[in-house]
């Protein structure tokens, strides 16, 4: 079994946000809810970097590890998901996130917060495999399908790298090689505790 | 003349090429080293080094989503999973370890000089009223705020994911809604008794004779001896700092970022557990370990041996009080 991971080539990302657009078209995510983002380091300065992101899908990730009722598992292939039915919506998996990924819709006044939402890394959810009740909490599955996320696949400068962690750690150091320079895998120490060395 | 001329500029045309292709080739093998369109950009590692944080701008309104990463989630992982439930279980347990060893060694606090059958009000209705609903709303919010540290490692194997989430859920509801009394409580409860809890120089020989636990001595002492005291500073400190840092956690991120909301929550869980602490000494000595003083807060009419011994100048104060207005003595027949 693979251990898949997202890689953002900083040095190719140009901010256009279709990552963004076409995750929140695919899994049909409800307003105010960002499974990906793009943020932009000293925007409009010298040395202005964007990066693209979402859920790393860590190792021994934080999220489940404070979650008060373990709804979180991770897949044979490495990705963190959890289960909506089991969710309080207590909000602590965005307080150990290191990447801001847990979203919760608003469900009533004030800051009440609904079933938490993040990225599934185009793998849905505990339900059976592209179901109704399965899209209608967490998307679509194309990893059933056999297809890698939407944002990566779709990522018109082929920016935003998902699949095997060590084949794209691969494509990533022979473009750094190719080129001449590269900014690191941004956030792979955080998420994964290691990082490419090229 | 003209064909000197034609050589002359053949030669500088020679030279120029040389010249040009010496200078491309000189470019072609820089090419590699020296352009990095990207060199200037900010690198991840040393913002990391420097703020301990990567943020930036979003494009949407989500002012949280523009933190990039921030590994510090990871400390407050720590603290919520290790060093609060450790250490907060050893006080927990530690306090119910050390009444248990003092019921048995000491056993219940008696009335010495009996009943007098006799009694004296202590509490009114208000305050009666402000100290239940202070403490139903405290058991409550402890319970379901207990269940939030312990409840996964505890409850999951006795009662299975399903069962312990849909109790959580309710619980979480419960714990939200049941600030609002508790905090009118804690209110009430300043503005009743601050008068009687500041510091006095009986204090100093309570202290010195250890309250009297452990010698059967009674101390002299007011309408609230040091003991008493410290629960009220600490219902009220802690129980404060448990108050707001508990609404700033119900408003998630509309007066705090993502770092005061993981201090919020270290504050309120370690505040509630250490408030959980004191109250459970509270609740043993007000029930079990003193006998007469839970008429304190049942009835409010205490007997007046039971409140001779335990705060000597304050039944003198009553009496002397009541004696100069002239109005019936408070200590009244039980019947």
């Amino acid at each position: 079994m693979a251990r898949v991971k997202f890689l953002c080539d900083a040095d190719r990302c140009i901010e256009c946000n279709a990552c963004v657009t076409a995750c929140k078209n695919e899994h049909e995510v409800p307003w105010g809810i960002n499974r990906r983002r793009v943020v932009t380091i000293n925007d409009g300065k010298p040395g202005e970097r964007s990066v693209s992101m979402a859920c790393m899908h860590c190792t021994d990730a934080p999220c489940a590890a404070v979650c008060p009722v373990d709804c979180f598992f991770t897949t044979a292939d490495g990705v963190v998901l959890h289960s909506k039915d089991l969710c309080i919506g207590c909000g602590y998996c965005f307080y150990a996130c290191p990447f801001g990924a847990p979203q919760y819709p608003r469900v009533g006044n004030f800051g009440s917060r609904g079933k938490m939402d993040k990225c599934t890394y185009c793998a849905g959810g505990p339900e059976a495999d592209l179901t109704q009740a399965e899209f209608v909490k967490y998307g679509g599955n194309r990893l059933a399908e056999g297809k890698l996320p939407l944002c990566a696949e779709m990522c018109s400068t082929k920016s935003l790298l998902a699949g095997d962690g060590e084949m794209i750690a691969k494509i990533y150091k022979e473009r750094v090689v190719k080129r001449g320079y590269g900014s690191g895998a941004w956030g792979w120490q955080t998420a994964y505790k290691e990082t490419i060395t090229v | 003349m003209i064909r000197e001329r034609l050589s002359i500029g053949r030669i500088a045309a020679l030279a120029c090429l040389m010249l040009l292709s010496v200078t491309a080739a000189h470019a072609q093998s820089d090419q590699p080293q020296s352009v990095n369109p990207t060199a200037s950009a900010v690198q991840e590692q040393q913002l990391l080094r420097e703020l301990d944080r990567v943020t930036g701008r979003v494009t949407i309104p989500d002012r949280s989503a523009a933190t990039l990463i921030q590994p510090e989630g990871r400390e407050w992982r720590e603290l919520h999973q290790v060093t609060v439930p450790t250490y907060g279980g050893y006080a927990l347990l530690g306090m119910l370890a050390a009444l248990v060893l003092f019921y048995l060694i000491r056993g219940r606090i008696r009335i010495e000089s009996g009943y007098s059958g006799r009694t004296i009000t202590r509490f009114g209705a208000l305050s009666r009223f402000t100290h239940w609903l202070t403490a139903v709303s405290f058991i409550i919010l402890a319970i379901t705020g207990l269940n939030v540290v312990f409840g996964k490692a505890l409850l999951i194997p006795l009662i299975g994911e399903s069962a312990f989430a849909a109790f959580s859920q309710w619980a979480k509801y419960v714990h939200n809604y049941l600030s609002v009394p508790f905090t009118i409580g804690l209110v009430l409860m300043l503005l009743l008794w601050i008068k009687d809890n500041f510091p006095s120089s009986a204090d100093l020989k309570w202290l010195a004779q250890g309250g009297g636990l452990f010698t059967r001595s009674h101390p002299p002492a007011g309408r609230f001896n040091f003991g008493q005291k410290v629960i009220f500073w600490s219902v009220i400190l802690i129980g404060g700092a448990i108050a707001v840092s508990g609404f700033l956690l119900m408003f998630p991120f509309y007066n705090t970022s993502i770092a005061g909301m993981q201090l919020a929550q270290i504050v309120h869980s370690i505040g509630g557990i250490a408030l959980i602490v004191v109250i459970i000494a509270h609740v043993y000595i007000g029930s079990v370990g003193m006998e007469g003083a839970l008429d304190a807060m049942g009835s409010g009419e205490v007997d007046v041996n039971w409140a001779r011994e335990h705060h000597s100048l304050w039944v003198e104060q009553e009496m002397s009080r009541s004696a100069r207005t002239g109005a019936a003595p408070r200590p009244a027949a039980a019947e």
